[in-house]
């Protein structure tokens, strides 16, 4: 079966310092993929390359099988979506920032803010819609970006780090949201150095060490015994990079 | 003799005709200029931004004596017939209002967070789309340099004396009013009239920052 989306032998280099390696990656279908690592393994980089929002110094992106340029890749960038690692808020109101993928895409602002009010609902931000949301939480905005991503149903939900810094019933909020997404058919691809969160989420894990990909395989695997000695060093919290 | 007011009136209206068109013109133009040199990269980029940041100090009396020539009988532009009309003021104005828009525009622009214009692309965004995103995110700053400009053209006197000729019911507005008043003699009066062209810019900057501190909702 066609990957949904592959990583080939993708490398990225900034000025002297290669941030990725020679990276191969395979994402089927309504899988959730987490990328692990410690900080500055590069997790970000492949992630930003995956979503066609980096350009990879060597190697190419693969999107159902077709060759995904960085430039002119409109159409593939609007099949999927991408949450950065601390999200920004746009100028004004919280709805405005919900529906922005929605309105890009050309979808009247009536019919944008119905799409979008369930999921400010789930994610108790319905009361705030009206709000700036420069105004929101922390939280909030990590509440209101994950609504803000997931409304446009992606084929690939790409997730950069989407609960750091959030208390536990928001992780859970949100947790329970990806769930939700790959129910309904949705891919993910996810960056994450929380191993818990990686051990709750994932079925296959990529393990990242100073931009080398160290193993790949199915997360129940990984996290019971990983194949490399690299793989358990990190695991049992060694200082592996 | 001081101005009757009708004829004060008139000097008045014209004056902020003259700025305003400039200033809209100059707008239309220096805002999709600087937001194109703010997100696009090219050979010669920087040299670019040195020449239009070099124009922000540009004399408007040479301003002036570029339309002039422009517009006079040996000129390229001779056969429009605009020279000494309200038409060849606003065309100097603009000399001096597109650089200070595009300017401040494309420092605004530059200023917006990258984060901001990746999630924009994360969501989706078009190449156009990106940049209507940027300047909205930037239009505190985008507004500043239209106001800017809107009062160094209401306020500029030699670009409009040299190519306007300050000629009584055509031409004259209230800077070059001033400058005549304060010739003969009349001190107080060209006081009272550099009041008004005060008080008017007070108007005009006011309602514009009502509008800068407004949003889409």
């Amino acid at each position: 079966m066609t990957a949904l989306l592959e990583l080939d032998n993708v490398s990225r280099r900034f000025g002297d310092v290669e941030a990725l390696s020679g990276a191969s990656i395979k994402v089927q279908r309504k899988q959730i993929i987490g990328i692990l690592g410690p900080s500055g393994a590069g997790k970000t980089t492949m992630l930003r390359i995956a979503g066609l929002l980096e350009t990879p110094t060597s190697g190419s992106v693969v999107l159902d099988g077709q060759p995904a340029p960085v430039t002119g890749s409109l159409a593939l960038r609007r099949r999927m979506a991408m949450i950065l690692q601390k999200p920004v808020v746009f100028r004004g109101s919280v709805m405005r920032n919900a529906t922005y993928g929605l309105r890009v895409r050309g979808y009247p602002d009536g019919q944008a803010r119905r799409l979008v009010a369930p999921l400010l609902d789930e994610l108790g931000l319905a009361g705030m819609a009206d709000r700036p949301a420069s105004t929101l939480s922390g939280g909030e905005v990590q509440r209101l970006a994950f609504a803000r991503a997931t409304v446009l149903k992606p084929e690939l939900l790409l997730l950069d780090e989407f609960t750091a810094n959030l208390d536990p019933a928001n992780i859970a909020l949100l947790e329970n949201g990806v769930r939700k997404y790959r129910e309904g058919g949705g891919t993910v691809l996810m960056v994450t150095h929380n191993l818990a969160q990686g051990k709750r989420l994932a079925d296959r894990v990529c393990l990242l060490l100073a931009g080398k990909l160290v193993e790949t395989g199915p997360a129940e695997k990984f996290f019971e015994k990983p194949k490399t000695e690299k793989g358990r060093a990190f695991l049992n919290g060694s200082m592996v990079w | 003799m001081p101005i009757p007011p009708d004829e004060l009136l008139e000097i008045t209206v014209r004056s902020l005709f003259v700025s305003g068109v400039a200033t809209l013109l100059g707008s239309l133009i220096g805002i999709p200029l600087g937001t194109l040199l703010a997100m696009t990269r090219f050979r010669g980029l920087r040299l670019a931004k040195a020449v239009l940041y070099t124009f922000y100090g540009f004399p408007p009396v040479v301003a002036g004596l570029i339309i002039f020539y422009l517009l006079s009988g040996n000129g390229p532009l001779s056969r429009l017939d605009l020279l000494f009309s309200v038409w060849a003021m606003i065309m100097a104005q603009l000399i001096l209002v597109i650089p200070l828009v595009a300017g401040i525009t494309l420092s605004s622009v530059t200023d917006v967070d990258r984060s901001v214009l990746d999630t924009a692309r994360a969501l989706g965004a078009s190449s156009r789309q990106l940049r209507a995103t940027a300047l909205l995110e930037a239009r505190s700053g985008v507004m500043t340099g239209v106001m800017v400009a809107f009062g160094g053209a209401v306020s500029e006197v030699g670009a409009a004396m040299l190519v306007g000729g300050n000629i009584q019911y055509q031409t004259r507005i209230l800077t070059t009013a001033i400058v005549v008043e304060t010739r003969m003699g009349n001190f107080e009066y060209a006081g009272a009239l550099g009041l008004i062209l005060l008080v008017i810019t007070f108007g005009i900057y006011y309602m514009m920052g009502y509008f800068q501190e407004r949003g889409p909702k």
